[in-house]
């Protein structure tokens, strides 16, 4: 079970590779992956770039517990989750959540509870540019 | 009792700063942690609070050395 926070460009499919590598073969039948990417656009305004504020010590303890609590909760080989922070430009992966299984229907179940965990929950906020200048996604209606 | 407080994104932005200690000579709660660092600022609505980087409530009560965190919505992933 890894959790990491990138502050740089990260390559999803390398990082999935990597964990492939140290799997024992033949073992899991199923890899779910989900990989969110910034978009130009928010809410009808172009978006430029953006900056994702983090909570480090929380936000590390808390993608480990969610790490946890999918491998509780599901029969899992393994599972991975990859988070930026900092600047980010459109068609940066912002995030990669995965899971290892012997059979496909842990695997997606627990690559998705692992995002919206993340999402509802984990200590990031975005900051974007738009053409009128800075704004917090936070405070945008309908963000 | 002496406690970090540390704020986040928006919240850093109003304050004007984003970590300060504050000291507490009685029982007190994270609400009043909040009224001691910030010098009895208004608590924008939707306000999160950690304690010790755990997810916590305003009527918490806190204890010698926790770390003490206010933040707005969280924002993480995408869409």
């Amino acid at each position: 079970m890894t959790a990491l926070l990138r502050g740089g460009v990260f390559d999803p499919w390398q990082e999935l590779a990597r964990i492939e590598a140290g799997l024992v073969k033949g073992k899991h039948g199923a890899c779910a992956s989900f990989v969110g990417t910034m978009r130009d656009f928010n809410v009808g305004d172009n978006v430029h770039s953006m900056s994702l504020e983090h909570y480090p010590e929380m936000t590390q303890q808390f993608l480990d517990n969610i790490c946890t609590q999918a491998a509780r909760r599901w029969n899992l080989i393994d599972c991975l989750i990859v988070h930026r922070y900092g600047e980010i430009n459109p068609g940066d992966p912002i995030v990669l959540t995965a899971a290892w299984s012997a059979h496909r229907a842990d695997a997606f179940d627990a690559c998705r509870f692992l995002i919206e965990e993340l999402k509802a929950r984990a200590p990031f906020w975005k900051k974007e540019l738009t053409d009128s200048g800075e704004r917090w996604v936070h405070d945008t209606p309908g963000k | 009792m002496q406690l970090k407080v540390k704020f986040f994104a928006s919240l850093s932005e109003q304050i004007g700063f984003t970590d300060t200690t504050v000291d507490v000579d009685k029982p007190a709660t994270v609400s009043d942690v909040w009224n001691l660092a910030t010098g009895g600022q208004t608590m924008p609505v939707n306000t999160l609070c950690a304690i010790n980087m755990a997810y916590a409530r305003l009527d918490d009560s806190i204890s010698n050395g926790d770390e003490i965190a206010f933040f707005p919505p969280v924002t993480g992933g995408n869409a």
